[in-house]
């Protein structure tokens, strides 16, 4: 038996060194859930969904490196409870209104709410005003959506090399703004050809005239659930 | 002629040369830059962007994480009342009401002339002498009607804050018991010397048998610390001193740095030689800028006694000196990795760990970080000795702490005792009478009843950072922790989802029950919010904002159950409190601006 392997909710998985518990989990094909971890970036463990209990310890698993011998547990009843009151902030902190929203079905918000069973938001509504900015002649922000997940942020500065977007203000006031003195997508060096157009997980970075090119009910979770596709990418 | 980004050049580029136009002075070219307008001028940042060449939305994010940078034109006064519970037991309230009447402003907002703001801000540190409040960054205590009536008569005639009468700034130390650290008649120089003749090894053996442990509240062992960091790999290594200070009733490292700064920089200095670093900074709350000057006074005259500064007392290879950087209004900073951030220049948001300071600190390099308490202390061991430090408090909580006390009670100030004293030693040693609860530790800390007096203070009973705020009887327990949820929830830095959204649920259900409309069915919810806030939070903030709640729902259960409605289900909603905004604009408060249950 190797040296380099975890147990994962029974499972033994193995992984290389480096490699976070996340990372050796997808790469097993073994799902756990996320909204800020992306295959392609640096971790930033903010969501706190894919918190896992690492020999008995919460730790959130996009962060955590994974160690021999160490016991994970991941789909079970206490953190799948958390996990949906997680999900239900995200849902009351914006303004999600999933059935008149373009990304609907391959949100993985949404799709992540479906998966764990999520079926009301339970906590009261916070009604954010959040202005639309609509000024770039090819792009939509919508930001009442935001999750704050910063995928956006790290795409632009990481791959793109533009730092188009950034996180401002703190604690519940915290949210997204763009690289202009204006405050507007249209001021800055923002293009379709950026990765940050194509990483948000949720309907805030639309694409202008291309609405509902696949009919809702043939979209990407709407076909099998996010936990059935851990390593997929979105459309 | 001049571009308006141009017009910025004069005054931002003395403060750019300052701080050689690094990326990592950002917060502190901000908060200078700031002190031109009363605001940063968006014209002032594009300047900003060219000349410490990072992206507008890095600086925006910046002066829009800290409380006390602005975007927007505030006051040529910008007043802000210290928001602590025992601000409000001593009458902040009515005082702030009387201030906005008298100068015809309202919270929150810059009156119409540009003359005057008034808000309030989380606990300024002064819980021994307040009310208090700041002015333009600068404390005013022991507030009364007759100090308001006075203030608003200067910025009436717009009087510059220098011009104002002394005896406003004064501040107390109250320092009311002194143990072997405030007993100390410290002598500069005396712990390097003892450092250099025993050698940095024989040293930190030293500290480590003391058993030291961190006085900023988690007790970790100070020896171990050091030695982590003095064996970590890394091109420089750092020495940083937590005075951020931003638990709610805490004010003895304001006490520490007024009277024995030289002490502290002293601990400072002896981490350097043992760790190996050149550069040490000092991480000052924004709320005790009053220092500045005396600071920068004890520092100089320190290189002055080859103290600091190359070839300290003559050792060819032992140089280090220490930076005095300033924080700007945020509670989280005090937590090492967002201090680290924010020492970058960064937002104040904690980091992942591990990695841990000690191995990958302040960029990226092995880093330590102590409180304030933590060093004064170890020059006292470097001094003395491990064993006679060891000797004195418990077994495993060695030494002596310093306790803020305030309150109702009639000595407040700091009491400095060996660890293992009773609560209810030091609530008869402050004169407390009729004393109902102790919040120990401040916000984040543990809420004491009477039949719990006669625990005691030490890490394996009640481990505190220092606070100790009395309430007597005539205190309502639910308003304290309602104080508390509101400083959680205006403090969560907003990086992650439980922190964020989560105090401020906490907070809308407490003011739902303050409204007298709660049931029994908020306290499970309360109950659940904990859960979750302690297993998912990414740092200490969230993992301590339920503890006030759960702990006076635990402890004083009547002061809850006497604000609930029904005791069944109540929904949030409540028809006559939503028409309070209309009623407002309105200028309407008669029985036909009503509906429902009035209250
Ligand atoms: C939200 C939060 C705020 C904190 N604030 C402070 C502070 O103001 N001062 C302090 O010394 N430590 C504070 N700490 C603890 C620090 O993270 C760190 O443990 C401490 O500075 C280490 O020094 P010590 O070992 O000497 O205590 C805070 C921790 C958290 C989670
Ligand atoms: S816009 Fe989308 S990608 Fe960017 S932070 Fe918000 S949710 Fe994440
Ligand atoms: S727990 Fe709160 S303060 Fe700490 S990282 Fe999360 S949001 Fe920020
Ligand atoms: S996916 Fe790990 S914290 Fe968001």
């Amino acid at each position: 038996m190797s040296d380099k392997t975890f147990v994962l909710d029974g499972k033994t998985i193995p992984y290389a060194e480096g490699q976070t518990i996340m990372q050796a989990a997808m790469t097993a094909g073994v799902y756990i859930p996320h909204l800020c971890y992306h295959p392609e970036f640096k971790p930033h463990g903010s969501c706190k969904l894919c918190t896992v209990k690492a020999n008995g310890r919460q730790a959130a698993s996009c962060t955590q490196l994974a160690q021999s011998g160490v016991v994970v547990e991941s789909n079970t009843g206490e953190l799948n409870d958390e996990r949906r009151a997680l999900l239900q902030m995200l849902f009351v902190e914006g303004n999600h209104f999933c059935p008149s929203c373009e990304q609907s079905g391959k949100c993985k918000l949404q799709a992540t709410a479906y998966d764990l069973n999520m079926m009301s938001t339970h906590f009261d509504h916070f009604f954010p005003d959040r202005p639309v900015d609509a000024s770039h002649s090819d792009y939509l922000l919508d930001f009442n959506r935001c999750i704050l997940c910063s995928l956006c942020i790290r795409a632009s500065r990481d791959v793109d090399g533009k730092n188009v977007f950034g996180l401002a203000g703190r604690g519940i006031k915290s949210h997204l703004i763009v690289n202009a003195a204006s405050g507007q997508l249209a001021d800055t060096d923002f293009t379709a050809n950026d990765k940050a157009a194509q990483v948000c997980p949720v309907g805030v970075i639309l694409k202008k005239r291309k609405g509902f090119a696949v009919p809702i009910g043939q979209r990407t979770y709407d076909l099998n659930p996010i936990s059935a596709m851990p390593g997929v990418k979105q459309d | 002629m001049v571009s308006d980004t141009e017009r910025h050049a004069t005054y931002l580029d003395p403060i750019l040369e300052r701080h050689g136009f690094a990326a990592t002075s950002l917060l502190q070219v901000l908060r200078e830059a700031q002190e031109h307008f009363g605001y940063i001028h968006a014209d002032a940042i594009t300047y900003l962007t060219q000349k410490l060449k990072l992206p507008r939305v890095k600086i925006e994010g910046v002066a829009t994480f800290y409380s006390f940078l602005y975007l927007q034109p505030r006051g040529e006064y910008r007043v802000l009342f210290s928001d602590n519970i025992t601000d409000h037991m001593l009458g902040s309230a009515a005082l702030m009401n009387q201030m906005c009447q008298q100068l015809w402003v309202e919270p929150g907002k810059v009156s119409e002339d540009g003359l005057v703001s008034i808000s309030t801000t989380s606990c300024t540190g002064m819980c021994d002498q307040g009310p208090a409040l700041l002015v333009n960054n600068i404390a005013i205590n022991r507030l009364t009607p007759e100090r308001i009536v006075n203030i608003c008569e200067l910025i009436r005639k717009r009087v510059p804050l220098s011009a104002w009468p002394a005896e406003f700034f004064a501040i107390a130390d109250n320092i009311r018991r002194r143990d072997i650290l405030l007993d100390s008649s410290f002598e500069s120089g005396s712990a390097l010397n003892a450092l250099l003749a025993r050698g940095s090894t024989e040293t930190l053996q030293e500290i480590k048998l003391s058993k030291l442990r961190g006085r900023g509240g988690a007790g970790f062992s100070t020896g171990s610390k050091w030695e982590f960091c003095r064996a970590a790999h890394g091109t420089h290594h750092y020495v940083v001193c937590n005075a951020d200070e931003g638990e709610p009733g805490t004010f003895k490292d304001r006490v520490l740095l007024t009277g024995y700064a030289d002490q502290v920089f002293e601990g400072l200095t002896l981490c350097a030689r043992i760790i190996g670093a050149r550069k040490g900074f000092l991480y000052l709350r924004g709320e005790y800028r009053y220092l500045l000057d005396h600071l920068l006074v004890v520092l100089q005259q320190r290189r002055d006694k080859r103290l600091l500064g190359s070839s300290i007392l003559g050792c060819a290879d032992f140089d280090f000196d220490i930076e005095i950087h300033f924080g700007a209004g945020a509670y989280v900073c005090g937590e090492e990795s967002a201090l680290i951030e924010s020492l970058e220049g960064k937002r104040g948001t904690p980091r992942n760990r591990p990695p841990f300071p000690v191995s990958n600190g302040y960029l990226d390099q092995p880093t330590v970080v102590n409180n304030v308490e933590t060093f004064a202390a170890s020059s006292l061991i470097a001094l003395r000795g491990g064993a006679w430090y060891a000797a004195i408090g418990t077994a495993t909580s060695s030494g002596t702490k310093l306790l803020s006390v305030s309150g109702d009670c009639e000595r407040p100030g700091i009491y400095e005792y060996p660890f293992g004293v009773t609560v209810a030693q030091v609530l008869a040693d402050c004169g407390a009478r009729d004393t109902q609860a102790v919040q120990v530790s401040g916000a984040s800390g543990v809420c004491v009843a009477a039949q719990e007096f006669t625990r005691r203070i030490a890490f394996e009973d009640i481990p505190t950072a220092g606070a100790f705020m009395v309430f007597d009887h005539s205190r309502d327990m639910f308003e304290v922790a309602r104080n508390f949820v509101h400083f959680f929830a205006h403090e969560s830095c907003g990086f992650c989802t439980p922190c964020r959204v989560g105090t401020r649920l906490l907070q809308n259900m407490m003011d739902k029950l303050a409204r007298g409309n709660g049931s029994p069915y908020d306290f499970a919810e309360i109950e659940k919010l904990d859960q979750l806030l302690l297993s998912m939070s990414h740092c200490g903030l969230g993992h301590a904002a339920c503890n006030p709640v759960k702990d006076t729902i635990a402890k004083f259960r009547p002061a809850y159950d006497k604000r609930l409605k029904h005791h069944e289900f109540e929904p949030a909603f409540d028809l006559d409190y939503a028409l309070s905004q209309a009623r407002q604009m309105t200028g309407r408060d008669d029985a036909g601006a009503h509906l429902g249950e009035s209250k």
